[in-house]
């Protein structure tokens, strides 16, 4: 590299100088904090604030709420990220427009529009309620939130992909006499695999993470509606600091994770791309 | 992967159904400085029931706000019973719902208040700032904590002693009142949702000169964090607070909850509980009990909200903290 293609070195210090000061006091710092305050009465302490009874029921709805809107936003994300980039229909450009919806609000409204649509106030809350079916304020709310908030990420991750790669191989498959479900399951799928996997990856984070819209449809009801990040929250107002950071600590292992997942699964379809490529 | 995630779901779903069946659950929902007193009032009650009826009970409980809470039953939240911080909340239930009758609060004894609190200050140890009385509060320079009159129930009784306090200095009439309440806002940084996140944003985040508090909430925040950090200042007036109590008619019906929800509100009165009442720093009604406890307790020069200042919840909350009602006024000038 020559001196006329780089900069001074005193720009670029200050440049990569300023972005870890940036990445120690927003990110480094809190998360260090998080697990000191977990662990600062020690060991047993937080052992046993994990395994509270109302904090064990958040951790169970938590992963029972991530458990019904990963794989139903999969699915979701699938077709219509199939729909949008295989298919040529009228409305197209507004289903692509419609799925971004939850991105742009604000998750506290998201919660809202279910209050107003469920709610007892409303002439379908009054029925649900006629009929005793239980919808927010209950687990039902909970997991329709946290659906509308995550149903975009599959889709999102996949349409790019799936629009650059076109429709010549299923065009290929289909006319070499496969069926539908055949083309689909050999030669779509295996090609969208891993930004698949990705974008339940970020799904999956975003249920078990989020607060807002969660947070207005939930009641609050102790050990029973509440989610492992309004638990936090509780246990925080109660001046339990040791448990919300058990708690918290417990969630950035879950974020970490996440990351950890995404750097393979990052890693893994680079390698698959490569080795496609080159056979 | 994904029949595997579907096969937990299944599980868990059998798992969880028969174990929500078999107890009977009450749900309870109250405000914010509540939490640590039903959590041992519960078991209290909870041990009552089962030696009275040999059945075993489950009682729930959502803390929040107090309008926010009376909102969330209206919206649909199945509470069998309402510990809120203020009538209005619960004659809202009234008005909008329907959800229990007019005469709700003459149902159980003292206005169906089981305990009753009073506004007090919590200072930083040794009162640097040398607060002593509400006029203290509108000094320049002063950092208030308190939260917004329009969610908490807390609030607005905090409102309304300073509002008390304005009147009754010399030459105090409703526009000095309304000058005194608006330099008081004026300093006031963050109006938090609930009396429970303002405590937290004076003691934990260390934000503000002097919170205004329930007197419970000031104990407990001392009790909780150590004496070593705080002092309660008790103001020249104050108000009588009466947090009440009661039934939620439409959802006890419906669940067939009626006998045990009515029976849980009334065991407050008992003298256990006004013991458990007094433990956690609310006055309690007993007067047996609140002699026990009298020197825990700072003499206070109490208002209540029936007084002519406010001519009781109905006309305080129009004349207040309605839409463009007085808080509006001076908050947003």
């Amino acid at each position: 590299m020559t001196k006329s293609t780089t900069e001074p070195i005193w720009i670029r210090c200050a440049l990569i100088g300023t972005a870890i000061f940036f990445l120690a006091l927003f990110l480094f710092m809190p998360m260090a904090a998080v697990f000191i305050g977990a662990l600062k009465k020690g060991l047993v302490v937080f052992l046993q604030s994990l395994i509270e009874p109302d904090t064990l029921a958040s951790v169970r709805l938590t992963l029972l709420v991530a458990a019904i809107t990963v794989p139903l936003n999969t699915v979701f994300g699938v077709a219509a990220a199939w729909a949008i980039t295989k298919f040529n229909f009228r409305g197209k450009h507004v289903l692509l427009t419609l799925i971004d919806i939850p991105f742009t609000v604000s998750p506290v409204i998201s919660g809202m529009i279910f209050v107003l649509l469920f709610g007892a106030q409303s002439a379908l809350g009054a029925w649900l309620i006629a009929c005793d079916i239980k919808i927010i304020f209950a687990v039902p709310g909970i997991v329709i939130a946290t659906m509308f908030v995550t149903f975009p990420f599959v889709a999102r991750e996949l349409i790019p992909l799936m629009q650059s790669q076109g429709i010549e191989e299923e065009e290929a498959s289909l006319t070499l006499g496969a069926g539908a479900w055949q083309t689909f399951f050999r030669v779509t799928l295996p090609n969208i695999k891993w930004s698949l996997l990705y974008g339940v990856v970020l799904t999956n984070a975003r249920a078990m993470g989020e607060f807002g819209a969660v947070s207005v449809v939930s009641g609050h009801i102790r050990g029973a509606t509440n989610t492992m990040p309004l638990q936090v929250e509780i246990l925080y107002n109660e001046y339990n600091f040791a448990a919300a950071f058990a708690v918290s600590s417990i969630l950035t292992m879950l974020a970490l994770v996440t990351l950890a997942a995404k750097r393979f699964i990052e890693w893994k379809s680079v390698v698959n791309c490569h080795s496609r490529s080159s056979s | 992967m994904l029949p595997k995630k579907i096969a937990i779901l299944l599980f868990s779903l059998v798992l969880a159904a028969p174990a929500f069946a078999k107890e009977v659950t009450l749900l309870n929902a109250s405000y914010d400085p509540t939490r640590e007193f039903y959590e041992e009032y519960n078991r209290a009650f909870a041990k009552h029931w089962k030696d009275q009826t040999g059945e075993t009970v489950v009682i729930q409980q959502s803390h929040g706000g107090s309008g926010k809470q009376a909102r969330a039953v209206l919206d649909g939240l199945e509470a069998d019973v309402v510990t809120l911080a203020l009538a209005y909340d619960i004659d809202s239930l009234h008005k909008r719902g329907g959800l229990v009758p007019g005469n709700w609060q003459r149902r159980l004894p003292n206005n169906s208040a089981p305990y009753t609190s009073a506004i007090v200050f919590l200072v930083r140890k040794g009162n640097p700032k040398n607060i002593k009385d509400w006029s203290d509060l509108t000094r320049d320079g002063i950092s208030v904590i308190t939260p917004n009159p329009k969610t908490s129930g807390g609030a607005r009784w905090n409102f309304l002693a300073a509002w008390a306090y304005a009147l009754k200095q010399q030459g105090g009439n409703e526009e000095t009142a309304k000058e005194f309440v608006k330099k008081l806002y004026k300093n006031a940084p963050v109006l938090d949702t609930g009396a429970r996140g303002s405590t937290t944003t004076f003691v934990e985040r260390g934000i503000g000169d002097v919170l205004i508090s329930w007197e419970n909430e000031a104990f407990l925040a001392i009790h909780k964090l150590g004496k070593s950090d705080f002092e309660i200042i008790v103001p020249s007036i104050s108000v009588l607070a009466e947090p009440p109590v009661s039934i939620v008619d439409s959802v006890a019906k419906k669940r067939g909850t009626e006998p045990l929800a009515s029976a849980y509100l009334k065991y407050l009165y008992s003298d256990e509980a006004q013991e458990i009442i007094a433990k956690h720093y609310f006055r309690p009604r007993n007067e047996q009990v609140a002699a026990k406890y009298a020197d825990q307790f700072p003499q206070l020069h109490l208002i209540t909200i029936d007084d002519d200042a406010f001519g009781g919840w109905q006309h305080a909350q129009a004349k207040f903290f309605a839409d463009q009602g007085i808080f509006d006024q001076i908050y947003s000038s």
